[in-house]
């Protein structure tokens, strides 16, 4: 870009204090050639050209299509499969059930529960029946149609609520109680008493679908004994180990391979039962099979973030200090157990300070499928709640609602030991984001606007996160190699899942050993060829990967010294790495890496990264704030988003072009769970009534707000890792639907206590404003 | 497509005409099934029927380039251009209209080609993200989406990308509001949408300087 400096310095390193651990660590990057720059994707082209191969787009010589057959009840028992029909058909290669010999291996639910692949029970629509192998999706559509499936219909229960009662069907012979956990720290109930004002709600979040926009499943061929599977998934390693697991195979015979990948969202951290179908069908006919999940099938079986309901209750000094928050949160994991109440309680117990916290959760089954993780799970719900507590409790206390946060900063993770946070960031996104919006005025001007006549009334509203992860960590290996003219490759297990971590890593390399990204050969996300990377999640892989490449680069730079030293004659501690030369420091002498006699005899020299443990003393932690500004037109109940502001503190920034898009994302993200989204179970039969993208609705183009700004807190987190740099995925999408809801607050004078904030919900409450 | 009131002419250009969808459809099937006079007299005025799994010749215009493919009537214009011809970028989203993923150009206006019979297509001009490539070069609209990062995963991309250049051809200098119902057909579920916007506005400077 032409506007940008050479150099970036505007990234103040951060409690600059060394590491604590033994060993001695590398100094940080003073100053910063690539990173921090705005920089187009290293595969834009690939992505742009429509040339990126995504596993849906494999086509194998003499490959067939699988699907499976859904079972279409939320609870039925399986009185008779007869499949004869859709075996004749012309077209048809295999079909299997749990009739086939050897077609039905246990397939794991949880850790706790295992089943079948095809079970008996059905628990939740969708769940598989049958699969089958055909010369095209269409024939293998006519093929499941004609499988005939006898049900015995059972009793359901699909409100996470209503499974509590006494007379509940029961999901489970041991009832419908997933799980319970609590917390406690000081005493809530002296901390009440302390209090000046006491408020209590409830909340309601409703069930929230990932739904990426390319399906799940995957293609997979057999070489004799050797499985390759070509999987949409955010870690190759995870599949291998699942299928492997499943199959009963050594993992050095499941290669999995899923470079390109479209979107995921957390419901592509584990694999499904179509890949285990696929590779079933695929060894019965000796060709490869592609199974991919219909769009139906994808929002009834391949995840949700899960329903919850919260009741809290905060308590707190005229001054606005916190003295007690309690909080109780029900969630539903499904039909088996998925971390229906995952994190739930995080938000309240860890994101401000305060010494008196009781939480409970209760983690209810249900007859739908299972919960996958979804982009900050718990945080995003947790934070609906918590947000427009604190906002309410502004209120009362007639406080600003950032003056009232900026009250009861805490200084490390209460919920962690209260180990210290690494950055102040949770203060800095507070007040630069209040600043960049311009907090007080749009408060004062939307308050102004609303004395006016019109149906139109504008408001304003914030919020704030955390996240606890983030940090990133080990297990991950990476791999850089030059080339004998000084190229480089990269190869890292990681999967780039969108966010753009083949860019970024990139420029770590580049700006380590001073090569162009977009010269910089990258292999990743294939088993059998990449090194090991834990899945692309939880806002990990920056934190995890870019310190382990950085690693890497410098074993090879340490190697490419000791090269130029033998072959300069000098030591090595005289030399200065310079770019595509190694020279001595007072310039005078010095060799082109090209020109390294030993690379060129040598023809590939490697570094190994490996990720090294973080400092066990302290919390590395991002933080997040978002503001926005809100029309609601009081007579329709729609809501227009006219601007939202997202300050993020994730330590170094890498690339300002996708922490840009990663800011937009979220925010997008975060404007369908708090106003477009919800999943709908019927309540006569159970079943899924918006099982596609007309009626689950997805924010569109026209849905979001016109304006989205990113303003980064840009710093260096010195002790979280060797490049400064924590997660951003998730805290981006955490604090949205809350600062919407407390923007529409400010607007109308209505809470909004359940998710969507739609038109519907809109004029139902303001209806009920005016009877009261 | 087609079903707009448009008059005989079009009608039969786009092959949606009663005899050219009865054709395809399997009229000997029909007869069978009809019986009557009219159903014979259908079949006799038609050709023998197709059942699935059979295919008939269907000649599409796809880049510029003539390709025959023996299509089933119920194949989708996606269904061929992903799976027979190898043309991937057009993505399968929802094979149902909702998402756009598998946006193409047809006569230079963007559609949904999974909503789209590939034997509706024959006859027209079909582009795909793969023909808006100036030889190796990304073209304008390519171009623009990766410099401004129009997008996350990238599945999505190239349906968005034919609905930019779509609405390029048709208003080659759209307003922020036009760009946003311009785009408005095609979901984004990694949220790029401000930077979409971006993209496509930055499409439109370069076309016009």
């Amino acid at each position: 870009m032409a506007d940008e400096p050479d150099t970036i310095e505007g990234q103040p390193r951060y409690h600059g204090a060394p590491e604590a651990g033994a060993e001695a660590q590398p100094e940080g990057w003073a100053h910063t050639r690539v990173i921090g720059k705005r920089r187009p994707r290293v595969d834009a082209y690939e992505r742009a050209s429509g040339s990126a191969v995504y596993p849906s787009d494999v086509v194998l010589p003499g490959m067939v299509h699988g699907a499976i057959l859904g079972c279409p009840y939320p609870n039925a028992r399986i009185r008779s499969i007869d499949t004869s029909e859709a075996e004749a058909m012309a077209g048809v290669y295999a079909v299997i059930s749990a009739n086939t010999p050897d077609a039905n291996p246990d397939w794991p639910y949880s850790e706790e529960e295992t089943g079948k692949l095809f079970p008996a029970h059905c628990r939740f629509e969708g769940e598989a029946v049958a699969a089958v192998a055909a010369s095209s999706p269409y024939v293998a559509a006519d093929a499941l149609r004609a499988i005939q499936v006898e049900y015995e219909e059972l009793p359901f229960v699909s409100d996470e609520l209503a499974a509590l009662e006494a007379d509940a069907p029961a999901v489970h012979a041991d009832g419908n109680k997933a799980g319970t956990s609590s917390y406690v720290r000081g005493n809530v109930d002296i901390g009440l008493d302390e209090a000046a004002v006491v408020l209590e709600e409830t909340y309601r979040t409703a069930s929230e679908m990932q739904t990426p926009l390319e399906p799940h499943g995957c293609v997979v061929r057999w070489d004799g004994d050797r499985l390759t599977v070509w999987e949409s998934t955010q870690g190759v390693y995870a599949v291998q180990s699942e299928v492997a697991e499943v199959l009963d195979l050594p993992l050095s015979r499941v290669r999995v391979i899923g470079d390109y990948m479209g979107g995921g969202f957390g419901s592509k951290l584990q694999t499904g039962k179509y890949a285990i179908a696929a590779a079933l069908l695929a060894r019965r006919i000796n060709r490869p099979v592609k199974c991919f999940m219909t769009r139906e099938q994808t929002l009834l079986t391949m995840g949700n973030r899960p329903p919850s309901t919260m009741t809290l209750k905060l308590g707190a000094r005229r001054d606005g200090t916190l003295t007690a928050i309690e909080f109780k949160g029900i969630g539903a994991s499904g039909a088996y157990s998925a971390g229906g109440t995952s994190l739930l309680d995080w938000l309240a117990k860890d994101l401000y300070r305060c010494d008196n916290v009781r939480t409970e959760l209760t983690d209810v089954y249900i007859h739908a499928q299972q919960a996958r993780p979804f982009r900050a799970p718990g945080y995003v719900q947790c934070s609906w709640a918590m947000e427009q507590a604190m906002d309410a409790l502004a209120e009362r206390l007639d406080m600003d609602p950032v003056a009232l946060r900026l009250k009861n900063i805490p200084a490390g993770s209460q919920a962690r030991d209260d180990k210290p946070y690494t950055t102040d960031g949770l203060r800095l996104c507070l007040e630069k984001g209040a600043e960049a919006f311009g907090w007080e005025r749009a408060r004062a001007e939307a308050a102004a606007q609303r004395q006016g006549e019109g149906h139109l009334k504008r408001g304003v509203g914030m919020a704030a996160a955390n996240w606890f992860v983030g940090d990133g960590g080990p297990p991950s290996t990476v791999m850089v190699r030059m080339f004998a003219d000084a190229t480089v490759n990269l190869n890292m297990g990681a999967s780039d899942i969108g966010t753009g971590t083949k860019t970024a890593m990139a420029m770590v390399v580049a700006e380590e050993l001073g090569v162009d990204p977009d010269a910089i050969q990258i292999e990743h996300a294939d088993t059998a060829t990449t090194q090991f990377a834990t899945p692309s999640g939880g806002s990990k892989t920056v934190p995890t990967e870019a310190p382990t490449v950085r690693r890497a680069c410098l074993e090879l730079k340490d190697r490419l010294m000791e090269m130029a030293a033998g072959q300069l004659g000098v030591e090595r501690e005289q030399l200065v790495f310079a770019g595509d030369r190694i020279r001595t420091a007072d310039g005078n002498d010095g060799v082109r890496l090209r020109d390294l006699e030993s690379l060129r005899t040598q023809k590939v020299v490697m570094g190994i990264g490996q990720r090294q443990h973080n400092p066990p003393d302290v919390s590395i932690t991002p933080f997040a704030a978002q503001f926005c500004e809100v029309e609601v037109n009081t007579l329709t109940g729609e809501l227009r988003l006219i601007r939202l502001l997202g300050t993020n503190e994730s330590g170094r920034v890498i690339n300002r072009l996708t922490w840009d898009g990663q800011v937009v994302g979220g925010v997008t993200m975060g404007v369908g769970f708090g106003t477009t989204e919800q999943r709908v179970l019927d309540g006569p039969t159970g079943k899924l009534c918006n099982k596609n993208w007309h009626d689950y609705k997805l924010p569109t183009a026209l849905d979001v707000p016109a304006e989205v700004i990113s303003e980064p807190i840009t710093l260096t987190d010195e002790q979280a890792n060797i490049v400064g740099a924590k997660g951003l995925g998730e805290p981006v999408t955490i604090p949205t639907a809350g600062a919407i809801a407390n923007a529409v607050y400010d607007a109308i004078g209505v809470r909004l206590h359940n998710t969507p904030v739609n038109p519907v919900t809109v004029v139902d409450r303001l209806d009920n404003r005016t009877e009261t | 497509m087609g079903a707009d009131g448009s008059d005989d002419r079009t009608r039969e250009r786009w092959g949606l005409t009663r005899r050219g969808f009865m054709k395809f459809w399997g009229a000997g099937s029909m007869a069978v099934a009809v019986g009557g006079a009219a159903g014979q007299a259908v079949a006799r005025e038609e050709e023998p029927g197709v059942a699935p799994g059979e295919g008939l010749p269907v000649t599409l215009d796809i880049n510029g380039r003539q390709h025959t493919v023996l299509a089933e009537a119920r194949w989708t214009l996606l269904y061929v251009l992903r799976e027979e011809l190898g043309l991937t970028a057009a993505k399968m989203g929802c094979e149902r209209g909702e998402c756009g993923s598998c946006t193409v150009l047809i006569d230079n206006a963007p559609r949904y080609a999974c909503l789209t019979l590939a034997m509706e297509a024959e006859g027209h001009g079909i582009e795909t993200a793969e023909g808006l490539m100036e030889g190796e070069q990304l073209g304008q609209v390519q171009q623009s989406f990766a410099k401004e990062d129009g997008l996350q995963c990238g599945y999505c991309t190239p349906g968005q990308i034919m609905a930019a250049e779509g609405l390029l051809r048709k208003n080659p200098d759209p307003s922020f509001d036009e760009i946003r119902l311009g785009m408005s057909g095609n979901l984004c579920r990694c949220g790029a949408y401000a930077h979409i916007f971006n993209a496509v506005a930055d499409a439109a400077k370069h076309r016009k300087g």
